[in-house]
């Protein structure tokens, strides 16, 4: 266990070494320019729109990194053979994938938090009376985290098995299919053969459903969110990361590296 | 390496099965053109590898300046791997290899890509490896390399193992005969010229052994300066090469006789 965690060590520092954490700086100006501009835009909805736009900022730009760096986790170390040095060592192939996927969203998390904090100064900019509810951002932005690591897990599973820019597009339709997993339940069943409806159904409990994790409205408006939602949301990302980084570990685990 | 699976059969590294990861405390292994995080220093590289074997702080800076001095590369173990050469990521290659004193050593063509410098550093740190009592173990294709350095070598030709052993044993030693170099200026008849190839002034003559001294009294006769005598003996290429003739022959056979 000790040995993933150095593995996510090192990928979390050629994160960094690679720029990756510049991205910030572009959020800080969308925030900066956001901020000034919807004050003068837009009153009394100053709050819906900077939360709106920040959060839909933070969710881009973590879906960026997770889908393209998160493709290139294994396959990147594949393709330029530093794997096979590191192979020789004691390292077991789950521990070297475990680490991975932990840098990755180690740097995620970093990035979100900061991002989070920015979006939350943007927003006591245009509303300078805090409540309660004002602290939903930061769930919201936990959301965001949450959501990101599956998409990371989903991208390293494919990256196991096929090219990474397959790898990349089976993660976006992925994602881009999770976010309607609800309207696939609600797909009206009278026009459907009893066959289609049985697998639609299945299709929808098996996709992970992305759109759980949005509470941008929530956000947007200071509404709290109940502990028992954030507690399943979370348990929800944890169990689904599971079960695909099982599958990932079986895969690469049998998988001869020439 | 835990790279690929046998498909069939097992195999074990000092008594352990491969599959065995504690295996792997003790082995060392430099991949064919090696290639690193290039967003590393060597140092740090260095430092990463020390880590996953469990080595504690203080000796893992011990271990890694002491193995950056030993290919050479102390001055240059600040600087990021995307900067160097493949010579040095070579060198550093071999660092990480032998840096947890591992007992065997496995090196894929470690001289590959090498300046003759290099080659001669990587000669050295081998040999000093076997003196450490250590088992190295590499794969080349310059059989001059495996013949000054093994004590055993096994020759693969055609992905089957066709020898294994010193190459003193695979080779037949014996002397085939003995090459006189010489210069002559100007032209002469002395009837074993014909036989000699002539670069420049310099000529190269081979002569069966009993014939060696009437040959070098021929050609001082002749006024020749005798440069050199050298044994000219059979060479791990020359085992190599008939293999691989004897392989084309026997696949001409068997084509012909599908025929």
């Amino acid at each position: 266990m000790k040995r993933v965690g150095i593995v996510a060590l090192n990928t979390f520092r050629e994160a960094v070494r690679d720029r990756v954490l510049y991205n910030l700086l572009f959020f800080a100006l969308v925030m900066m320019a956001a901020s000034i501009i919807a004050g003068q835009i837009s009153i009394g909805i100053e709050q819906t729109v900077i939360a709106t736009l920040g959060l839909s900022a933070i969710s881009l730009i973590g879906l960026l990194i997770a889908i393209f760096i998160g493709v290139g986790l294994v396959s990147k170390e594949m393709d330029k053979r530093t794997l096979y040095a590191l192979l020789a060592k004691p390292v077991r192939r789950w521990e070297f994938l475990l680490g991975k996927f932990g840098g990755l969203i180690l740097t995620l998390a970093v990035n979100t938090a900061a991002m989070g904090v920015g979006l939350f100064l943007a927003l006591i900019y245009v509303k300078p009376t805090l409540e309660r509810g004002d602290g939903t951002v930061f769930v919201a932005v936990y959301f965001i985290w949450l959501k990101l690591a599956l998409v990371v897990a989903l991208a390293l599973l494919f990256s196991c098995f096929t090219t990474p820019l397959l790898a990349i597009l089976f993660t976006a339709g992925i994602y881009i299919v999770g976010l309607y997993v609800q309207e696939l339940r609600d797909l009206p069943v009278a026009v459907m053969s009893p066959a289609m409806t049985a697998f639609t159904k299945w299709l929808s409990y098996l996709l992970p459903n992305f759109e759980n994790f949005n509470i941008m409205a929530q956000a947007a408006h200071s509404r709290p969110v109940a502990g028992a939602f954030i507690a399943q949301n979370t348990l929800y990302a944890a169990v689904y990361c599971t079960i695909v980084l099982t599958a990932a570990i079986l895969v690469f685990s049998r998988r001869n590296l020439k | 390496m835990s790279l690929i699976f046998p498909t069939a059969g097992s195999a074990r590294i000092l008594s352990k099965p491969i599959s065995d990861i504690e295996m792997h405390r003790d082995i060392g292994y430099l991949p064919e053109q090696p290639y690193f995080y290039d967003y590393l220093t060597a140092a740090e590289l260095l430092d990463y590898f020390a880590r996953i074997h469990d080595l504690t702080a203080a000796d893992r800076k011990e271990r890694v300046q002491k193995m950056l001095k030993k290919v050479g590369l102390e001055t240059a173990g600040k600087i990021q791997l995307r900067k160097y050469s493949k010579g040095m990521l070579q060198r550093v290659g071999m660092a990480q290899a032998i840096l947890h004193d591992p007992k065997l050593v496995i090196l894929d063509e470690p001289m590959s890509g090498l300046d003759p410098v290099g080659r001669r550093e990587v000669r050295d740190i081998i040999l000093e490896l076997k003196r450490d009592g250590k088992t190295v173990m590499f794969s080349t294709h310059i059989l001059s390399d495996a013949e000054m350095l093994c004590d055993r070598v096994g020759v693969i030709v055609g992905g089957k193992l066709r020898g294994v052993g010193a190459p003193a044993q695979l080779v037949d030693m014996k002397t085939q005969g003995m090459e006189i170099l010489f210069e002559l200026a100007g032209q002469s008849t002395a009837p074993l010229l014909a036989k000699a190839t002539r670069t420049g002034d310099c000529y190269r003559l081979q002569v069966p052994e009993q014939d060696l001294y009437g040959a070098i009294e021929q050609l001082r006769a002749a006024g020749a300066k005798i440069l050199s005598v050298s044994q000219v003996r059979a060479t791990l290429e020359e085992f190599f090469m008939n293999l691989v003739e004897a392989d084309r022959a026997q696949a001409a056979a068997v084509e012909v006789s599908e025929k």
